[in-house]
């Protein structure tokens, strides 16, 4: 066991566990974090994306010790249905989810995606989200979605 | 005070992750909702209050055992409800699935929610409304025809000054009214007597109105089972053999001494599973346990020809004529020309992106589970009996999962959360890895297919003749995994796949079509285990079924619509929908193959018509093939869509969208691979689905029919897209496909073997 400072959505938590537990855990059980989500522990269906210093993770297979200072943003750090992010509100003026398990892969990053590259062609935003998978078929709907987001007109 | 089964104790920590998951509801409906006295004993069809309950701020709570599994569904419920007591989409407020408060309406399943659960909550409502009206009547001292509502407000018509709300006439208090009902489950028929609202006097019901779970889903606040966190809660997971029946002879404990946190091994019976503080502790305790399983008394087939010669030579416990008449045994001889063809649709996978997961709260002969189950009720009586406590002690919550498309229908892990549960004494949490949910999820049945039709000299079908061959459905009643491993005996020989699809839409003088229900591999569940997936059966049939009378119109020399449409006779709903589909797709009449193409790549058209529930649905497929490679892209569907009245456009759409998708990945790229130890694809790498890259244009033509009731949307529209997708591919490369998925090398080994036409006698 190891104590393990982390800052998360602009917060600073101590947590003490193992510290070869991948990142997910933490997240999810210590913090209470829900918007990660566990889908395969395999890093092969992107449903546990954080954003980490930048970068779209996959927390399921991210030690929690290899993060060290930098900073983690999960979901919940973009916005709430109160204050939602403008990614977040693109998705839900385009319905863009049937069950919404894999969302928070596709939100996420997007978000990596969109502070990269503001104006992303359709290829684009298909190339940054191949990894993740959507077994509802809501692809089109994210496409347009990640699209409206970055302030482009819907027609293609 | 306390008269329900559930105990103080549970109820408060129930209703603690209830009010977490849905704190963006008012909380007054919630505290109503919730309270422990507001039922007295078990609700029943037949007492309005069992139904609906208004709050005094005028909020609606409505109770049903349906529940939405990702589809949207409970939007679309909602709109029905608050469109037949005339209040605003906003104060509708769904309690789902929880076996403590609502009846059971039979399981979320078939596409049949909106066309059966729909009516039940419409006439409860109208019902309500009906008695709010003569509350009404007595309070502003006016007669009941004399009385508008809108918004939840009563008002005198000629007098609009005196009104009274709802909340203001029932608010917080009972109906007390009786109200027929009889019959059960699905066919359930509720205050039959209650009139409800005209069609033409729909407000709410027809519009988009948008998905109420989806803005918390997007935020992280919504909660799903994985996310349910209970007091003292620990971690649990599965300890799997190669098949059921196997005996764990030995559990080696010290193999895990150095995890820490772990709390117990629990063993019974056969069932092996791994308690710990933490789901990482759990997770690699369960991987890393050492495990010695008795060498398992079957085999699985080894191969796809091993499965097929038992699918051929089992006698069906079922057999199910879907069409019979004439004669195609006389017919059949007679024909001028004659086609046969054998059509073979492999296991698939559900596939839930999150694993089974479930939380089980074993206090003495009290339990509470919150789970995923399509239906909860199913779920309360395969815990309790597995746990032989009798039903009412045992409250089943549901919370949604990941989408499941069938795979909850039969829901395994709450059983082995409640067998953890039970062993100590603590509430337990168990999520399956993916290796268990790809290894042990029951898959979609393997099908076997085969079809034989003659036409007349001028090219008439005259003679038609199909028979299905498939694994049944593990369902309601089933003995599923964890009660095998303790010992309970497997009771049922399983359902039937379904029944339709197997070209019965079409006139055909002499016509058979039977689907046959082979039993399983084995009484036993194995990773061979099958149940029902989205459209079970009628998917597999309707690609045999559509290809098969593409292949007679190929043969004959007709263009594959105008052939369909000939057989269809005037069948006003399946062919309104295959000319809207074609006609959106710009359809041109000619005869399939397109001919030899030049050039690496070439292109085709093709369609199929399907009826799912009654429900109609015609694709047509645009396709790209690549003859080096075998590779095949599918560019564009168009959908068209009748299923009645539609309550939600949109969310339709949105459902037929993902049908469609879905249903492509399933014809391109999906089969569970075996042999005689079990599956071989236990991730996302070996068992491909559909990424961004491959997923092609949708459009969708909705047919609404304002005459008509509504129906189911869930299914249907993947029906018809592995045909309408195969077909295309014969037309571009001159090459019948006849097995899925087309895969790359499937496809170059069939060019490469061609002239591959059905077999012309």
């Amino acid at each position: 066991m190891a104590r393990i400072s982390l800052k998360v959505n602009g917060k600073s938590h101590v947590v003490e566990t193992d510290p070869t537990t991948p990142l997910l855990y933490v997240l999810r059980n210590d913090l209470e974090l829900n918007g990660p989500r566990f889908g395969c522990g395999l890093s092969q269906c992107g449903a546990c994306t954080v954003v980490l210093s930048g970068k779209a993770i996959r927390s399921c297979t991210f030690p929690v010790s290899a993060v060290k200072n930098q900073e983690i943003t999960t979901l919940e750090g973009l916005g709430s249905v109160a204050h939602p992010h403008p990614i977040q509100q693109a998705f839900i003026d385009e319905q863009a989810a049937q069950c919404g398990y894999c969302m928070n892969g596709m939100i996420m990053t997007a978000k990596a995606l969109l502070d990269k590259n503001p104006h992303p062609s359709d290829a684009d935003i298909k190339q940054a989200l191949e990894g993740n998978l959507c077994r509802c078929g809501s692809h089109l709907r994210v496409v347009r979605a990640v699209k409206r987001a970055s302030g482009q007109t819907q027609k293609a | 005070m306390a008269t329900s089964a559930i105990s103080r104790r549970q109820f408060v920590k129930g209703a603690g992750a209830l009010m977490v998951s849905f704190s963006f509801f008012g909380e007054a409906s919630r505290l109503l909702a919730q309270s422990e006295s507001f039922f007295a004993g078990d609700p029943q069809a037949t007492t309005l209050d069992s139904w609906l309950s208004i709050a005094p701020d005028g909020t609606v709570t409505v109770f049903t055992s349906k529940v939405d599994l990702g589809t949207g569904v409970v939007t679309a419920l909602s709109q029905i409800v608050a469109e037949e007591l005339d209040v605003p989409f906003e104060k509708i407020h769904m309690e789902t699935g929880d076996t403590s408060n609502t009846i059971d309406q039979a399981a979320t399943v078939g596409s049949r929610t909106i066309e059966r659960g729909g009516p039940q909550l419409r006439q409860a409502a109208a019902a309500a409304r009906q008695q709010l009206l003569v509350l009404a009547s007595s309070s502003l001292e006016a007669p009941v025809e004399a009385l508008v509502v809108t918004n939840g407000v009563v008002s005198v018509a000629n007098n609009p000054a005196k009104k009274i709300s709802y909340g203001d006439l029932i608010g917080g208090r009972h109906f007390n009214l009786k109200i027929a009902a009889t019959g059960t489950g699905w066919d359930m028929i509720v205050a039959p007597d209650a009139k409800a609202k005209e069609h033409k006097d729909y407000k709410i019901v027809g519009t988009s109105v948008p998905r109420v779970d989806l803005p918390p889903k997007f935020t992280g606040e919504f909660v799903y089972t994985p996310d349910v966190r209970v007091p003292g809660m620990l971690h649990g997971r599965v300890v799997r053999p190669a098949v059921v029946n196997s005996k764990p002879t030995n559990v080696d404990e010290s193999s895990i001494a150095h995890i820490p946190g772990v709390v117990k091994v629990v063993q019974e019976g056969n069932f092996v599973g791994v308690v710990a503080q933490t789901e990482w502790s759990a997770i690699q305790a369960a991987k890393t346990l050492k495990v010695t399983w008795s060498t398992p008394g079957t085999k699985l087939p080894a191969n796809r020809a091993e499965l097929d010669d038992y699918l051929k030579n089992t006698k069906s416990f079922r057999e199910r004529a879907v069409a019979n008449k004439g004669n195609p045994d006389t017919a059949l001889p007679q024909a001028s020309k004659t086609f046969e063809a054998t059509y073979r649709w492999p296991f698939q996978l559900h596939g839930m992106i999150g694993p089974s997961c479930a939380v089980a709260d074993v206090s003495g002969d009290k339990v509470t589970i919150w789970a995923g189950s399509q239906g909860t009720f199913n779920t309360r009586k395969q815990v309790a009996d597995m746990l032989n406590l009798p039903e009412k002690n045992v409250r089943v919550i549901y919370r949604e999962s990941a989408g499941c498309y069938g795979r909850l229908s039969p829901d395994d892990v709450p059983q082995d959360a409640a067998l953890m549960s039970r062993a100590v004494g603590k509430p337990v949490r168990v999520q399956w890895s993916r290796e268990d949910e790809h290894g042990w999820e029951p898959k979609g049945p393997a099908q076997l297919m085969t079809a034989k039709a003659g036409v007349d000299a001028q090219g008439n079908l005259v003679a038609w003749d199909f028979l299905d061959r498939s694994l049944p459905w593990t369902t309601t009643g089933m003995v599923l995994l964890a009660s095998r491993q303790i010992g309970m005996k497997p009771k049922a020989q399983g359902n039937p796949n379904g029944t339709d699809g197997g070209g019965e839409i079409y006139s055909v003088d002499n016509q058979r079509v039977v689907a046959a229900a082979i039993p399983w591999l084995h009484p036993d569940p194995t990773p061979l285990r099958t149940s029902n997936l989205r459209a079970p059966g009628d998917l597999a049939r309707s690609f045999a079924s559509e290809s098969f009378i593409d292949e007679v119109a190929a043969g004959v020399g007709v263009d594959p619509v105008k052939f369909r449409l000939k057989y269809l006779a005037g069948n006003k709903r399946p062919t309104e929908v295959l000319i809207a589909a074609t006609q959106k797709f710009g359809w041109q009449e000619r005869p399939s193959s397109a001919g030899k193409s030049t050039g690496p790549i070439a292109t085709g058209r093709g369609v199929a018509v399907a009826n799912r529930s009654n429900t109609m649905t015609a694709a047509v497929a645009e396709v790209e093939v690549d003859k080096r490679t075998g590779k095949v892209i599918v560019k564009r569907v168009v959908l068209a869509h009748d299923c009645g009245l539609i309550v939600n456009p949109d969310g339709l759409t949105n459902q037929i969208e993902g049908n469609v998708i879905q249903g492509v990945s399933r014809t391109l790229m999906e089969a569970v691979e075996f042999d005689a130890n079990g599956v071989k694809n236990l991730d996302w790498a070996t068992y491909p689905v559909i990424r961004y890259s491959e997923v092609p244009e949708v459009d969708v033509v909705l047919v609404n029919r304002k005459d008509m009731q509504p129906l189911g949307g869930g299914e249907p529209s993947i029906v018809p897209v592995p045909a309408a997708v195969t077909n295309a591919v014969f037309d571009a490369i001159g090459v019948r496909l006849r097995e899925v998925p087309l895969t790359p090398e499937r496809v170059l080994h069939a060019i490469n073997a061609r002239p591959s036409a059905a077999r012309v006698a």
